[in-house]
């Protein structure tokens, strides 16, 4: 079998076991948000709840029906990508509001600001990371190792909160270089919102550098016993030159698959950051929906989050594999 | 003429546990432009650290304590790090054992090649390139304009070792440090490789350092010969006077171990039921048949060598005796019947009569536990005994294994030498009292003396048990030293079997004959009168004609 047609094989399946996990994850999804505590009935109803009101709401939602309809209805709306429609935006309709919008309409641009900062920030702390790792290994042992150790040690071990309100303080309160508020929206110039998403995006920074650096520090440094890089060093090659081009390129599998773990985190983990610079993103409306039980939204964001670690850790896995020249270049 | 290396008073000292111990206790060597010397000794004498200290280069926890290293007037032990980058792989360049672990698998041969040249400023990359393409075709690999665009685990081993000479080349240093480069090889993929090195080095007039345990090997290639114990030099002679006059008694013991042999027995009376017979197996890993139609017999109290090269198929068949791997056709019989082609459907006492001894005595123990628990364990589970009979039975193996019992009984693994860890794999296969035996190169990790006493201690305990072997190997001289029958095999079929004084004597055939006469003999001219022999002439000159 040739290079491409095994490497075909190999993505095709972990394609497919993608797609098994995901529909194992709706399964739990499903389940685990209907094991919420209250409904949307009495949460929104509030005081005045009596048992008749709450019965036509869930009525009118279809929340009377078993879990299982409900459960193979909301799958076959997943699968014709028709999300549904929020509790909330029915319940307004149903009162005589305006036209709705769909949860598509609702977390598309959510998400999409979401990705934008996660852009932003693998951007600045990808290659910030390999860099710094790369510079660790080559200086192992020395004041810059330890010094690059402890600093991103430390900005991964304080709360994400605390880490924006430091950044608030020197850069935006004590030096205004950028603003503290990142209320971004539609139809805004590319420059100014990169520029009101730089704080969260310096803060998502430090949380995820630090991982990636000790891995790629490690993955390195874990070959230097190799025999290949003795030999280079024996061909009288920098010490920078052995670690670039001789230790980094059998050092990519395990490196990917950190930042593929941390690109996920970016996605799905920004709710504080979220919170704390008022960027409209997919955590916040996830943690709103939350509050008032809205079933169907809160089932979406969780399908999304699942799929953005699968699409990921997938992406990784395949770049791993073309990493490894055995199983590009087979004999 | 000046020396181009000269070492004088050479320490070094390794770390263990905090604190620095001696390796090398002041070794003196001198080297002229253009001459060859062989450092030999077991291991542990330092060969490798000398070599590698040559190039000013020791490895992590590993330090250069006392002496000079002068190459070409400059003392690499106290020269900058940016110094000895300038020389290393410029003028002095390394070979190392295992040309598989020494390529880089993530680049192709071709660019690790004009690496060097291009890093150096020697030469550029397309002149290098086709350089590199020009000393391929002089070491005869095969397909020369193109093997350099592959990776390193598209080329077999006795290549890449070819490349890796190659490599070292690339900037035609001075000197070359050749550091066991085939050990790792097969017997007949050697001799093209000693060839190779030996008519490059002299062709560029290399000078050069050979570090081995091979004395034949070494008798090949070295002008001079250095013998090595434990740090410390033996003693230093031209090669002929080396080889017929040594005067040290150590050296003189290393001679002397090719000259053991066991006794041929007699004939095996016709129609014994032989203890294990293998018959007409034919094995394949997943779709693809790596055994074809193999059929043996081993008798009581015989000794039969499997012989091959790598990837022959001899442990394959040892795989299919224990059950491991079920032949897809054809059967094992114990004693006359015929056992169930999987282990997990054997019985106990069926387990018990064959058993296991492995190269590696290094990973076949298990390290956490004591000699005591690893030999008693299969005395427990087929021997049924518990507490003090246990521990008498123990010592009973430790004694027959000549291991004081009262000493290694609390040790663990790592508190062994290697010989002493492949004598407790013999006696946890002794453990199960079994009747036949399979010993998978259990001497090939081993220094020769070590090997030997292995190998007597091996005989003795037939003698005494009436234990059958199946001994598989690559290396003649051990068939030649314990074998009663032999079993040629090549890419998983029987080519030759029979007697080993047959085998041993011709006529034989012709992939017998091969295997046979690529042994390296003592005698410095062998590869020589081979090469002429086998109709191959001096390769520098063929390639020279080509230019």
């Amino acid at each position: 079998m040739d290079g491409l047609s095994s490497i075909l094989k190999i993505v095709l399946q972990r394609l497919g076991l993608g797609l098994v996990t995901l529909f194992v994850v709706s399964i739990v999804i499903f389940v685990a948000v209907n094991l919420l505590p209250g409904d949307f009935a009495e949460a929104i109803l509030g005081q005045g709840a009596t048992p008749e009101s709450v019965a036509k709401i869930r009525e009118d939602l279809g929340l009377d029906q078993p879990m299982i309809t409900r459960y193979f209805s909301w799958l076959k709306g997943m699968l014709t990508l028709d999300l549904g429609t929020s509790f909330a935006q029915l319940n307004f309709a149903n009162f005589g509001g305006a036209g709705t919008t769909t949860i598509a309409e609702q977390i598309a641009p959510r998400l999409s600001n979401t990705m934008f900062l996660a852009a932003v920030t693998a951007c600045i702390a990808v290659p910030l990371a390999v860099t710094l790792g790369i510079l660790a290994a080559l200086y192992r042992n020395t004041a810059f190792d330890k010094a690059a150790n402890m600093f991103t040690l430390s900005s991964i071990s304080s709360p994400e909160f605390f880490m924006a309100y430091v950044l608030i303080l020197f850069l935006a309160v004590l030096n205004p270089i950028f603003p503290s508020l990142s209320n971004i929206f539609e139809g805004m110039a590319f420059s100014e919102r990169l520029e009101k998403s730089m704080l969260p995006a310096l803060t998502l920074t430090l949380v995820v550098t630090a991982h990636m650096m000790r891995m790629t520090r490690a993955a390195i440094i874990n070959l230097l016993a190799s025999p290949y890089i003795e030999m280079a060093r024996l061909k009288g090659l920098s010490p920078m030159r052995v670690i670039v081009k001789h230790a980094l390129p059998n050092a990519l599998a395990p490196i990917i698959n950190v930042i593929a773990l941390n690109l996920a985190y970016l996605i799905t983990g920004v709710v504080v950051v979220e919170v704390v610079f008022v960027y409209p993103g997919i955590g916040q409306l996830f943690v709103d929906s939350v509050k008032i039980r809205d079933i169907p939204v809160v089932q979406a964001c969780c399908l999304i989050f699942a799929a953005a670690y699968i699409l990921l850790n997938l992406t990784a896995d395949i770049l791993s594999i073309l990493s490894n020249p055995r199983l590009r270049h087979p004999k | 003429m000046s020396n181009l290396l000269t070492i004088r008073g050479l320490k070094i000292e390794g770390r263990s546990d905090e604190t620095w111990n001696p390796i090398i206790n002041g070794v003196d060597l001198n080297l002229k432009k253009g001459e060859v010397l062989g450092l030999i000794g077991e291991s542990g004498a330092g060969k490798s650290t000398i070599g590698l200290a040559a190039m000013g280069y020791t490895r992590d926890g590993v330090r250069i304590s006392d002496g000079t290293v002068e190459f070409d007037g400059i003392d690499l032990v106290r020269a900058s790090a940016a110094v000895k980058r300038g020389l290393l792989g410029k003028r002095i360049a390394y070979v190392a054992q295992s040309a598989a672990a020494s390529f880089n698998p993530a680049h192709k041969i071709i660019d690790q090649h004009t690496e060097a040249p291009v890093q150096h400023g020697v030469d550029n990359r397309a002149s290098s390139i086709e350089d590199g393409i020009e000393l391929y075709r002089k070491l005869r690999l095969p397909n020369p304009d193109e093997i350099g665009f592959r990776y390193p685990h598209q080329v077999s081993g006795g290549q890449l070792q070819r490349a890796m000479t190659a490599m070292a080349m690339s900037c035609r240093p001075d000197l070359i440090i050749f550091d066991e480069p085939t050990t790792a090889l097969d017997v007949t993929t050697q001799i093209e490789v000693l060839a190779s090195i030996r008519e490059i080095v002299e062709e560029f007039d290399t000078a050069a350092i050979y570090i081995t345990h091979d004395l034949a090997v070494v008798a090949q290639m070295a002008d001079t010969i250095k013998v090595l114990l434990r740090g410390d030099e033996v003693e230093e002679a031209d090669t002929r006077t080396m080889l017929s006059a040594p005067k040290e008694d150590y050296t003189k013991s290393l001679w002397a171990v090719r000259a053991f042999e066991r006794p041929a027995k007699p004939a095996v009376s016709t129609g014994a039921v032989p203890v294990v017979s293998v018959r007409n197996v034919t094995a394949a890993y997943g779709t693809t048949d790596v055994l074809h139609d193999v059929s043996f017999d081993i008798h009581a109290g015989r000794t039969v060598a499997v012989v091959g090269e790598s990837g022959s198929g001899k442990s394959t068949t040892a795989r299919c005796i224990t059950g491991l791997l079920p032949p897809r056709i054809g059967e094992i019989a114990f004693d006359g019947e015929v056992l169930p082609a999987d282990y997990r459907k054997r019985s106990k006492d069926q387990l018990r009569q064959a058993q296991m001894i492995y190269q590696m005595a290094d990973t076949a123990l298990n390290p956490r536990k004591t000699i005591g628990q690893i030999i008693g364990r299969p005395v427990q589970f087929y021997g049924g005994l518990t507490g003090s009979a246990r521990r008498a039975r123990v010592d009973e193996l430790l004694e027959q294994i000549e291991l004081e019992p009262s000493q290694y009984f609390n040790r663990l693994p790592s508190e062994l030498s290697g010989g002493q860890k492949q004598r407790v794999g013999i006696a946890r296969a002794l453990a199960a009292e079994p009747k036949f035996i399979i010993c998978d190169e259990v001497t090939s990790a081993l220094d020769q003396l070590v090997a030997e006493g292995i190998l007597r201690l091996l005989g003795d305990l037939q003698d005494k048990l009436g234990l059958s072997y199946m001994f598989i190997t690559h290396d003649l001289a051990t068939v030649k030293a314990i074998a009663d029958e032999v079993v040629v095999m090549k890419d998983g079929k029987v080519i030759e079997q029979g007697p080993k004084l047959d085998m041993f004597t011709p006529p034989h055939h012709a992939y017998t004959d091969l295997l046979l006469s690529s042994v390296p003999e003592m005698d410095p001219d062998w590869l020589t009168n081979l090469l002429q022999e086998r109709g191959v002439d001096n390769i520098g000159d063929a390639a020279v004609d080509k230019m």
